[in-house]
C-alpha cells in the first residue's frame, strides 16, 4: 500500500484503468483513459503544450476551451485542466482573448460607475443576452453584474465577480464586446480600495512599529536564534496558542 | 461527472457516524521531540533513497534531493560559443525574472524608488500571472491584532521552520507584514473584513495566533491579479513566453550583467543586458520530488536555482521540501491539486478508514503530512479506486462548526474544484494524502535580497526574492508566510534595485565565461552531454507516444 504513493499522478499511464474514451481535439481523434482532465487526456495522446496550460488547477483561467459532446447541439465552455473527459466530446482551446487594457491611475479614480463607464464604454451595449453567464466556468452571475455596474451598484458587482479568474470566455461570447475581466478588475480595487472600510488595526500597527515599538524584543529574539537556540525552543513550546 | 463510487459511500458512513464523538475530542499538542519521531519517520525528507551528495559547485558535497542534484549536475541548454552577445536586445536598468507575485511587488517598488518604468523588463516563462501565486487559497499571515505581535509572529516562524531560519530575514518577514497588508490594502486588494472594517482573520497550522488574511479561497489569485493591474498600468515591458536559460555576467568582474532569454515559441534567443537582475523563478514542485504529485503551477522547475547556482549562488536547505498534508487523491482528474489548511483552520477533522483522528490538525504541515503517510503505510488509509491510498478529510465540519453558508462563502474555489467532479464538500468528506507543495530552502540572500556566496559575500547585480530564495521559512515553511515572503522580499528587491540603478553609472559587460567555468568541471566530472538544464517545463506526454517519436521540425 504505501508503494501506491511513489507513483508520478501527472504521468497517466501509472495509474489509468482499463477504461477508454474516444475524444476529437480541433478534429483528430485520440483514444485517451476516461476519467483524466481534458489537459492530462491530451499529454498523454503526446501533446506538450506551451499555450493553454497555467497553474492547472482552476484559478489562471489559461486553459479556456469550447467543446460539444455528441448528438448536443449546445457549444460548451470550460476549463481544460478541469473538466474531465467524455466519450465523443469535440474540442477546440482558446487560449488567448485579445483585448486592450485601457491605463489608468487608480490613486486618481473614484468609485463611481460612470469613470468606470468612461474607460469601458462598450458595457453599454449590454443587449442581456446572457451569453456571458452560460460561458462562464466559475459560474458566476455574469450578466446580471454587468447590469448591476450600469446600475451604479459597484459594491455589489464587486462581490459578484470576485471569483472571476479572466478566462476570457465571456468576452469571446458577448455581441457587445465587452472586455469583462479588466472591467472587473478595475470595479474590485474600485471597491478594495474607496468603499470597503479600511483596517483601523493594521493601520495602528504599522504606526507602532515605525515607532519602533518591538525593536528590541526583536532584536533581543534574533540574537537568541543566534547564541542560544535551546532558550528559544523553550519559549516557542511555551508560548500561549490562541483558541 | 459521478461522484463516489458504492465503495467509498460505504466508508463515508463511518466518518457520518464518528462525527459528533469526534467533536467533542480534544487532540493534544504534541512535544518536540514527539513531533521530530514522527517526521524522521515518516517524512520524504528523511528517507535515504531520496537525496544525494552535490558532485560540483559552490555547494559540493551538500545533500539535496535527487532531483535538484540532475538538474545543478548538468549541461547549459545553449553552446555559449554558438551565442552571439555583440547584439543586445534589451539595454535595461532592471531584469526581473518571472512572473508571479515577487515579480509584480519588486517591479511595483523598482517604479516607486524612481526606476524608469521604460527601463525595466520583466521576462516570464508563461505569461504574467500563470505562477505559484496565484494558486495560493488559504491566506496571507502579518501580525496585526491587539493580542498578537510581531515577536510572536518571529517565534511561530522560527520553531515552524525548526529552528533553522535566518534570524534576519525572519525579523525582515514579520516587521515588514503589517505594512505589506496595508499597502495591498491600499492597492484595492479585498480582504476579508467585518462591517466595520476589522479583517477576519483565520488560524493556521503552526501560528499561535488567528493572523492569516484572506480574500475568500483566492487570495492568491487577488494579491497577483491587483499587483499585475498596476504593472500593466505603467506600461511595463512584459515578455511572456520568453524564459531566462542563463544569467550574464561581467567577464571582468564577475558580476551579473543580464540573462538570455529564449523565445519558447520560436526557439530563437534574446539578449538582456542590465545593471541589476531580480531573480524570482518561484518553486519546484514540477520535478515531483520523491515521484510525489504536487499542487504547484506548469513551470515550476527549479530553472533559477540552476541559473544562479552556475554563477556562484550558495543554495540552502535543500534537503528539505514541504508537502502539504492535503493534497487530493481522488478523484485522478484532480490528483495533487490542493485542499487548503484553511479547511483545517476552520475545524476539519483529519479521520482515518476506521473514523478516528490521529493528529492535532494544526501541527505544522511536515508533522501532519508524516503522520497521514503513517496511517496509510500502517493500513489505516482508505484505498482509492485508482490504487492510491489516502486519508479522510471530513469538510462537512466546517458548516456544522461554524453554520451553514461558511464553506460557500469562504471556500468557494474547494467548493468549486470538487462539484466538477461530482462531490458535495458541503455534505462529503474528501479523500487526502500529502503532496509536494513549497521549496522550503533555495537560494541564500540577506535582508536586502542580495544574493549571497557560500562565503557570504555579494554577486553583485544579482537579487532573488520569493520562493527561489531559501532561508526566511528554515526547513518549513507555515502557511501565509510564503504570499507574505514574496511581497516582502519584492518590495525589498525593487527598493535595493533602484539604489543600485542609482550607484551604477554605467552599464556591465556581458558574458557566458562562468558557464565556460562550469562547463569545465563538467566534462571534469564526465557528465554526460545528454544531461541539460534548466528544464523549462515538465513532460507528461504519453509513453506510447514517446516510443514512437520522430524530431524532424526542431
Ligand atoms: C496551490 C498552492 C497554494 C498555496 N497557498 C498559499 C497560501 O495560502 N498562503 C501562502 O502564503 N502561500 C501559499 N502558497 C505558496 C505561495 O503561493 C508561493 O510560494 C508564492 O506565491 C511564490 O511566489 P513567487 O513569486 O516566488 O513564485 P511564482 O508565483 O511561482 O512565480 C514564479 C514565476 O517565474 C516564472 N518562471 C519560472 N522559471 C522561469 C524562467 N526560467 N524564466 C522566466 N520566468 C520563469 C514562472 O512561470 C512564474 O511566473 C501556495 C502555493 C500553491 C502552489
Ligand atoms: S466572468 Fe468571464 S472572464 Fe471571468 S471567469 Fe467568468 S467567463 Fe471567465
Ligand atoms: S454576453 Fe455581453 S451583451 Fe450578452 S449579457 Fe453578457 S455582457 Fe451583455
Amino acid at each position: 500500500m504505501s508503494k501506491s504513493r511513489q507513483v508520478i499522478v501527472e504521468s497517466p499511464e501509472a495509474v489509468v484503468g482499463k477504461k477508454f474514451v474516444t475524444i476529437y481535439y480541433m478534429g483528430k481523434k485520440y483514444r485517451v483513459p476516461a476519467g483524466l482532465t481534458v489537459m492530462k487526456a491530451l499529454e498523454y495522446a503526446g501533446y506538450r503544450f506551451i499555450r493553454g496550460v497555467g497553474c492547472r488547477g482552476g484559478f489562471c483561467g489559461a486553459c479556456s476551451m469550447a467543446y460539444r459532446l455528441p448528438g448536443d447541439y449546445k457549444l460548451r465552455t470550460g476549463l481544460a485542466c478541469q473538466t474531465v473527459v467524455v466519450d465523443g466530446m469535440i474540442i477546440a482551446q482558446f487560449p488567448y482573448t485579445p483585448m486592450h487594457k485601457p491605463r489608468y491611475r487608480i490613486d486618481d479614480m473614484k468609485p463611481d460607475a460612470g469613470l468606470v463607464i468612461k474607460l469601458f464604454p462598450e458595457v453599454t451595449r449590454c443587449i442581456e443576452c446572457n451569453a456571458c453567464t452560460k460561458a462562464c466556468p466559475q459560474g458566476l452571475e455574469v450578466m446580471d453584474a454587468i447590469q448591476t455596474i450600469l446600475r451604479g451598484d459597484l459594491a455589489r458587482a464587486a462581490d459578484m465577480v470576485f471569483d472571476c479568474i479572466a478566462c476570457g470566455l465571456c468576452s469571446l461570447r458577448c455581441p457587445a464586446e465587452i472586455r469583462h475581466p479588466h472591467l472587473f478588475q478595475l470595479v474590485r480595487r474600485l471597491y478594495g480600495k474607496y468603499m470597503a472600510p479600511k483596517a483601523k488595526h493594521v493601520e495602528e500597527r504599522v504606526r507602532e512599529i515605525l515607532e519602533g515599538k518591538y525593536d528590541e524584543e526583536l532584536d533581543k529574539l534574533v540574537e537568541l536564534a543566534k547564541t542560544n537556540v535551546e532558550a528559544l525552543k523553550k519559549m516557542y513550546m511555551e508560548r500561549e496558542i490562541e483558541k | 461527472m459521478i461522484g463516489y463510487p458504492p465503495e467509498l459511500r460505504e466508508l463515508i458512513k463511518v466518518v457520518e457516524e464518528t462525527r459528533e464523538e469526534r467533536m467533542e475530542q480534544v487532540m493534544k499538542r504534541l512535544s518536540l521531540e514527539e513531533r521530530d519521531e514522527l517526521v524522521h519517520r515518516w517524512h520524504p525528507d528523511y528517507r535515504k533513497d531520496t537525496k544525494r551528495p552535490l558532485r560540483i559547485g559552490p555547494n559540493k558535497g551538500e545533500i539535496v534531493y535527487n532531483e535538484i542534484a540532475d538538474l545543478l549536475e548538468a549541461w547549459p541548454a545553449e553552446d555559449p560559443d554558438e551565442v552571439d552577445l555583440s547584439k543586445i536586445d534589451y539595454d535595461v536598468d532592471v531584469l526581473v525574472i518571472g512572473g508571479g507575485g515577487a515579480a509584480a511587488a519588486a517591479t511595483l517598488w523598482a517604479i516607486y524608488s524612481d526606476v524608469e518604468p521604460d527601463n525595466i523588463v520583466i521576462a516570464t516563462k508563461l505569461r504574467f500571472g500563470d505562477a505559484n501565486t496565484v494558486k495560493a487559497q488559504g491566506g496571507i499571515q502579518a501580525a496585526d491584532r491587539p493580542n498578537d505581535s510581531p515577536a510572536i509572529h518571529f517565534l511561530d516562524t522560527f520553531g515552524g521552520g525548526h529552528f533553522a531560519n535566518k534570524p534576519e530575514l525572519v525579523r525582515a518577514l514579520v516587521t515588514d507584514a503589517p505594512f505589506i497588508i496595508k499597502w495591498l490594502e491600499d492597492l484595492g486588494v479585498m480582504f476579508d473584513k467585518t462591517g466595520e472594517g476589522e479583517m477576519i482573520e483565520n488560524a493556521g497550522g503552526g501560528a499561535s495566533r488567528k493572523r492569516l488574511h484572506a480574500a475568500r479561497d483566492y487570495t492568491g489569485l487577488e494579491i497577483m491579479r491587483v499587483m499585475r493591474d498596476e504593472v500593466w498600468n505603467y506600461g511595463v515591458r512584459i515578455l511572456e513566453f520568453q524564459p531566462a536559460i542563463e544569467l550574464l555576467t561581467d567577464p571582468e568582474t564577475g558580476e551579473v550583467s543580464g540573462a538570455l532569454l529564449w523565445n519558447m515559441e520560436t526557439g530563437e534567443y534574446t539578449i538582456v543586458r542590465s545593471k541589476v537582475t531580480i531573480l524570482t523563478t518561484g518553486g519546484f514542485g514540477r520535478l515531483h520530488l520523491a515521484g510525489f504529485p504536487t499542487t504547484n503551477h506548469y513551470g515550476a522547475t527549479a530553472d533559477g536555482i540552476v541559473m544562479a547556482y552556475r554563477v556562484g549562488a550558495n543554495l540552502r536547505d535543500m534537503d528539505s521540501a514541504q508537502f502539504h498534508p492535503t493534497g487530493v487523491a481522488w478523484p485522478e482528474a484532480i490528483v495533487g491539486e490542493l485542499i487548503t489548511e484553511k479547511c483545517r483552520g476552520l475545524g476539519a477533522h483529519l479521520v482515518n478508514v476506521e473514523g478516528r483522528r490521529f493528529i492535532r490538525e494544526l501541527e505544522p504541515r511536515d508533522v501532519v503530512a508524516s503522520a497521514i503517510i503513517r496511517e496509510c503505510a500502517e493500513g489505516r488509509g482508505v484505498v482509492t479506486p485508482t490504487g492510491r491510498c489516502a486519508v479522510w478529510l471530513d469538510l462537512p465540519l466546517i458548516d456544522i462548526i461554524n453554520g451553514p453558508g461558511t464553506i460557500k462563502r469562504y471556500l468557494p474555489a474547494m467548493y468549486r474544484q470538487f462539484m466538477r467532479q461530482g462531490i458535495d464538500i458541503t455534505r462529503e468528506p474528501v479523500l487526502t494524502y500529502p503532496t509536494l507543495h513549497y521549496q522550503n530552502g533555495g537560494i541564500e540572500i540577506d535582508p536586502y535580497t542580495h544574493v549571497l556566496r557560500p562565503d557570504g559575500s555579494w554577486i553583485k547585480g544579482l537579487l532573488a526574492a520569493g520562493e527561489v530564495t531559501g532561508g526566511v521559512h528554515g526547513k518549513n515553511r507555515l502557511m501565509g508566510n510564503s504570499l507574505l515572503d514574496i511581497t516582502v522580499f519584492g518590495r525589498r528587491a525593487g527598493i535595493t534595485a533602484a539604489k543600485i540603478v542609482g550607484e551604477k553609472a554605467s552599464k556591465p559587460k556581458i558574458s557566458l565565461a562562468h558557464v565556460k567555468r562550469y562547463m569545465a568541471e563538467l566534462e571534469k566530472l564526465g557528465i554526460p552531454r545528454t544531461r541539460r538544464a534548466p528544464k523549462i517545463l515538465p513532460d507528461y506526454r504519453g509513453k506510447h507516444v514517446l516510443e514512437r517519436y520522430i524530431n524532424i521540425l526542431y
